[in-house]
């Protein structure tokens, strides 16, 4: 059977992708940075995961404004990479498993959760930053990836608690695959952020380490945090945090923090990292 | 009509992207939508009055982006990601993008990043902020 055996949350900012096209990475205002999430790319090398359920965010690029699905699941053979305005970033194509993929979307629907099936999209920086930060720049990525892209663009994204159930309903999904497979999957977005209006530039550093320290100790509170503290405390974009919810909560109860990591700045963001493996 | 006012527009500084806002800005986004197109930011930069007007949107959008003016266009139902579009178009960063919108010298923005960005305190509520006054 199909297994998820960790969960990654990171930051998916796109400044960090562009430094690492770029070739900036050993730039001081880069390097401890990219230091941070060295002991991450050694972790996934060794884990080596045969498939990524990787839940991320478009930012109005595969999803314009004629259709705004709340969950929709990336079922394509292949996904190509989106020109968000500066040209494609120059990483490799993004392969898919159109199977496990639909199985996906059929188990979860059944479980109450109303996917929109999506069978062609390109995809942004919200996927291809973490690729980049675990993966470095392979010519083909090591394994296939499914994209799980939320709304949390046009408020109100889906609560905290909404992802963490739909967490708990890919877990017993993917366990339903009767095929070996080790599956990681990454909850992107965040941390602390505001990047619009006066206020842009916002950093919380006590939410942030409060939200990192709950992943573990108590994602059932920290999926109760109500929309608007997001906003208020944490910075309008905040709200992508979520997302991490969705991680959390397909790794089951009990899980191990085997790696954590943050960082102010990238560009106008908090970055955080985390690594949990599942324990039974 | 009367809507309710909701909790988050206590919240200074900041234009939530909401349903009723991204209903009055939907063509503006549209038009940022476009310039995800190599040969429509071309288009533009060569004539952005005449670009712009393709786009139903209002006057007082459409003089909002011939003018940069990005609070305006938060404020009219623009999205930050999508005005990214148009910032990247003029060769800027979000970064310098954000910048403005602060009405910080791109510098002083940086600094303040790298000094651990802005803090919330004092910037979680219109009425704390005016009680302190």
């Amino acid at each position: 059977m199909a297994k998820i055996v960790a969960g990654v949350g990171t930051s998916h900012t796109p400044a960090i992708g562009a430094a690492v096209d770029l070739g900036k990475v050993n730039e001081p205002y880069w390097e401890p940075l990219f230091k941070g999430y060295e002991p991450a790319k050694k972790w996934i090398a060794k884990t080596k995961p045969d498939v990524v359920i990787m839940v991320y965010n478009d930012h109005v690029n595969a999803f314009d404004f004629k259709i705004i699905p709340t969950f929709g699941l990336g079922c394509a053979d292949e996904f190509k990479i989106a020109d968000e305005g500066w040209g494609a970033r120059p990483v490799p194509v993004v392969k898919g498993y159109p199977e496990l993929a639909s199985h996906l979307v059929q188990s979860l629907v059944l479980d109450e959760f109303d996917i929109t099936i999506v069978n062609e999209m390109q995809v942004d920086h919200g996927l291809t930053t973490p690729m980049s930060l675990l993966f470095g720049q392979p010519q083909e990525w090591p394994c296939r990836v499914i994209p799980l892209a939320v709304n949390v663009i046009q408020y109100p994204a889906p609560t905290g608690h909404r992802c963490y159930m739909l967490g708990k309903a890919i877990k017993k999904a993917v366990e339903s695959w009767d095929e070996k497979l080790k599956v990681v999957i990454f909850g992107t977005g965040g941390m602390s952020h505001q990047i619009q209006g006066p206020r842009a530039g916002l950093v919380n550093k006590k939410f942030d380490k409060a939200f990192l320290d709950g992943l573990s100790k108590n994602p059932e509170r920290l999926s109760r945090i109500p929309p608007l503290e997001y906003l208020r405390d944490a910075g309008a974009e905040a709200i992508e945090l979520v997302m991490w919810l969705i991680m959390r909560g397909a790794l089951g109860k009990k899980v191990k923090e085997v790696y954590r990591f943050y960082h102010v700045p990238a560009s106008s963001t908090a970055v955080g990292h985390i690594i949990l493996e599942s324990r039974r | 009509m009367k809507l309710k006012k909701e909790a988050y527009e206590d919240i200074p500084g900041t234009w939530v992207f909401d349903a009723q806002r991204a209903r009055k800005g939907y063509r503006v986004n549209e038009f940022l939508y476009s310039l995800m197109k190599a040969e429509n930011r071309r288009e533009f930069l060569a004539n952005e009055r005449e670009y712009t007007t393709k786009f139903a949107m209002s006057a007082e959008q459409q003089e909002a982006v011939l003018k940069r003016n990005w609070n305006k266009l938060l404020e009219l139902g623009a999205v930050s990601y999508a005005l990214a579009k148009l910032a990247f178009t003029d060769g800027k960063s979000y970064q310098f993008m954000a910048s403005q919108m602060t009405g910080m010298d791109e510098k002083d923005y940086v600094a303040m990043m790298l000094a651990g960005g802005r803090s919330p305190d004092g910037w979680r509520s219109k009425s704390e902020r005016k009680g302190k006054r």
